[in-house]
């Protein structure tokens, strides 16, 4: 039996699922930090919203009789990612409704995995924010005594209700601190995560360094991130510069969601730009977006909004930014002298 | 480009870094093949007209004596491989897939194969359109891959001069090694092959650029380059795929040819390595082509090795004799990246061939058949040598927006080198994808504008 195949006749060794499980493996530290920070809620909290965005992939795979997309790890990396920009004690049935969100509407609705426009996992974060806008903008700080063997109250508040503050569990995010009280958080405690914040962004250290592993590794580009890092470092510091009072680049790197929406959201292949040009658009337009909502609107956070923003200027930053294609400008000089 | 790059031999931006696979056939002398009881000659191995048969059956032909003549400009003569008698003249498969006329030859025994008798030909007297003349007599065409005669692109239109011959030893592709045992071997004829093309071209200078993976080659030939003046040896990075004439060109003289354009735009000839040799040793002697090395190797031969094989042997006759195992379901002719499957083993070695791969089932590199949806990780728009935007380029093909992918994303410019393909992780078929929007563009008939 002679088979008829077309050319290439090679294939390259790195697949899909292999990127989405090593994007995975570099996201497991982050969820430990965070446990470790946090305790039982956080644990609680990133398996309830895993296990939503798995169970309504499935859902959603049954009922258009669609072949089974779980084996390619992205509604694993959805849930991740959504949970870890969540507030330690969001309520648990909260986040079963962010990941049903993110993956019905952030997804399936565009045609599944490699067509969404938005990221899933912002899409599901903007729907809770502007749902609970209570809960997500309810923290806790680090480190709290009896975090391995109680939950936060908030955390377990029963389905369709809202959760009543309890003091000792509140404490504003360095941004939001910044913001209305002008009071800067020490940027040791930034870059090595011992601020409040949601689960996933407190140690700007540590995205950094599993961001670093998947671009090591070829599972992710270095673009955007550096384009990101770089426009920021770019525009804070124009701003610091004018004005003192404007907080200091290295604040505004590190604090809020930027590093892990600079490494790992923006990244998300899907709803980014392809071409080298697009990407720092891409990347420029984020940072720029962030810092005008930091400084500038009334949200003490912008990165996600920004990133949702210039996904959906994609295809608009695609046309304007096509490579150059080897031989291009050659014809037109040729052309020229005819 | 990574930073380490500029430590390392010239090369061009983006493109893959394969596994070479040429460790079982590099250190394999050249061995001539014995001759097939038939051989089939299709009147149709290059780029161009059919040649028209010169012979009826029931002749009695000569190694190396005219079976097929020229029809015009636009295609080359063919000779008689073997000494022997013609059988008939039939429609047979060929590796392009549609059955083309082929003369049949039933070759007498190999112990009487002798050349027919040609007069030596002095090339310097020849003025430059009797040298143009003597290639085109010899049947060449580029013995690359691409099968365009060789005449055809020495003739230069006259408002363009040529400074430079680029000589291509990249042969990028894995597996194959013929080019890099031919400047082993027989590095005087292709020294000599240049000096006669360089002449004919009227070129100042002449680069011989090849991989840094057969550094063996390049001190061979610069052992004997002391002799021919204005012949340099470049090496560049072992890189696909640098053998593209274009980005060679690029690579070596930093010029870039203007897309849909020719080498001669930018003052440029290529002609490979394996073209040359056996121009040098053809001219001269005034004969004819009738043989080609080939690469035999892959997973499925049990002698792996580079042989000299009479034009018209079929595949059977070569696999028997070079011994196969398994179930040998995967025949590539040329190599892996660009090559094609054959449908049938009576499809015949032609002049274009340089390999013959035999690889059984699950051999090549397969991870999973699986194809996934483009997650536009652009990993395809930074292996695209030609700069293009495949991962766009596959999303039309896939809603047949056949149009857009010509007019806006360059489609035509693609030349189908199979980065892409390799390098995506969703395993999309996009070279696949763009030949049959190619040809459905082609044949489609134009819009009036
Ligand atoms: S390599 Fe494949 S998945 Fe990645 S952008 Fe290109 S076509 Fe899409
Ligand atoms: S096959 Fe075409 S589109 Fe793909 S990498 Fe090669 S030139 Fe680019």
């Amino acid at each position: 039996m002679i088979e008829l195949r077309t050319s290439p006749h090679m294939k390259g060794a790195l697949s899909l699922p292999q990127i989405m499980r090593h994007v995975i493996y570099a996201l497991l530290p982050i969820c430990a930090f965070s446990i470790y920070q946090f305790g039982i809620s956080a644990l609680a909290l990133i398996t309830v919203v895993t296990l939503s965005c798995i169970a309504t992939e499935a859902l959603f795979n049954h009922l258009s009789n669609k072949k089974n997309s779980l084996n390619d790890y992205t509604a694993v990396i959805t849930g991740i990612l959504l949970a870890l920009t969540l507030p330690p004690g969001f309520p648990l049935w909260m986040g079963a409704v962010a990941g049903f969100i993110a993956i019905s509407m952030g997804k399936t609705l565009f045609g599944g995995m490699g067509f969404n426009l938005f990221n899933p996992a912002l899409l599901g974060r903007a729907f809770v924010q502007a749902a609970f806008p209570v809960a997500i903008t309810s923290w806790t700080p680090t480190g709290m005594a009896d975090r391995f063997t109680q939950f936060i109250p908030s955390s377990l508040t029963l389905p369709f209700t809202a959760p009543t503050a309890v003091d000792g569990f509140s404490g504003a995010t360095p941004l939001a601190l910044q913001k209305f009280e002008d009071t800067l958080t020490p940027n040791s405690d930034l870059i090595l995560g011992f601020s409040s914040g949601s689960l996933g962004e407190t140690s700007s250290l540590l995205i950094v360094f599993c961001g670093a592993y998947l671009i090591i590794r070829g599972f992710m580009g270095w673009r955007i991130p550096l384009a990101i890092i770089l426009s920021t470092i770019l525009i804070s510091g124009a701003f610091y510069l004018l004005d003192n009072s404007y907080p200091s680049p290295l604040f505004m790197l590190t604090s809020g969601g930027l590093m892990l929406g600079a490494l790992f959201m923006a990244t998300d292949p899907v709803s980014a730009p392809v071409t080298p040009m697009g990407m720092w658009l891409f990347g420029f337009l984020i940072a720029a977006m962030t810092i005008i909502i930091r400084l500038f609107g009334g949200l003490p956070e912008g990165i996600m909004y920004a990133i949702l923003f210039a996904n959906a200027s994609v295809p608009l930053i695609e046309a304007i930014a096509q490579p150059r294609k080897f031989g291009q400008v050659a014809t037109k000089k040729s052309g020229e002298s005819k | 480009m990574s930073i380490l790059d500029l430590f390392k031999n010239k090369t061009f931006s983006h493109g893959i870094h394969l596994p070479d696979k040429k460790e079982h056939t590099r250190n394999q002398k050249i061995r001539r093949l014995p001759f097939a009881p038939e051989l089939i000659v299709p009147l149709t191995q290059h780029f161009g007209a059919p040649a028209k048969a010169v012979v009826s059956p029931g002749q009695e032909v000569v190694r190396g004596e005219l079976i097929a003549e020229a029809d015009g400009f636009m295609s080359v003569p063919i000779h008689a491989p073997a000494s022997g008698v013609i059988k008939e003249i039939e429609l047979y498969p060929t590796a392009k897939g549609p059955k083309t006329e082929a003369i049949i030859i039933k070759t007498w025994p190999g112990a009487s194969q002798r050349m027919a008798d040609f007069d030596p030909v002095n090339i310097p007297s020849l003025s430059h359109e009797q040298l143009i003349q003597a290639v085109q007599d010899t049947g060449m065409v580029g013995l690359g891959g691409a099968g365009f005669p060789t005449h055809v692109k020495l003739s230069v239109p006259a408002e363009y001069t040529i400074d430079t011959l680029v000589v291509n030893g990249c042969e990028c592709e894995p597996y194959l090694t013929t080019d890099h045992r031919l400047m082993l071997e027989s590095t005087e004829k292709l020294l000599h092959g240049i000096s006669i093309l360089m002449n004919a071209l009227g070129a100042k200078q002449a680069i011989i650029g090849i991989e840094d993976n057969k550094m063996d080659a390049v001190n061979a030939i610069k052992d004997h380059i002391s002799g021919f003046e204005h012949i340099q040896v470049q090496a560049v990075q072992t890189h696909y795929p640098q053998g593209s004439e274009k980005l060679l060109i690029k690579v070596l003289l930093g010029r870039e040819v203007p897309s849909g354009g020719y080498p001669y735009q930018v003052g440029v000839v290529v002609q490979n390595i394996a073209t040359i040799t056996q121009l040098g040793e053809l001219l001269p002697t005034n004969q004819g082509l009738i043989e080609r090395v080939v690469t035999v190797t892959g997973t499925g031969v049990k002698k792996p090795g580079n042989y000299l094989i009479p034009l018209g042997t079929p595949i059977r006759f070569l696999l028997d004799y070079v011994g196969f195992s398994g179930t040998a379901n995967h025949l590539i002719l040329g190599g892996p990246m660009m090559g094609s499957t054959v449908a049938s083993l009576d499809v015949p070695i032609t002049k274009p061939v340089s390999g013959l791969l035999v690889f059984n089932e699950q051999s090549i590199e397969k991870v999973s058949d699986e194809i996934y949806p483009c997650i536009k990780c652009a990993r395809c728009v930074d292996a695209c040598p030609m700069h293009l935007n495949p991962s766009m380029l596959g999303q039309l093909a896939a809603k047949r927006e056949y149009d857009p992918m010509m007019e806006t994303y360059n489609l035509m410019d693609c030349f189908e080198c199979g980065c892409c393909s390799y390098i995506c992780p969703s395993n999309i078929p996009l070279v696949q994808y763009f030949r049959i929007a190619k040809s459905v563009l082609r044949e489609r008939p134009r819009e009036e504008v």
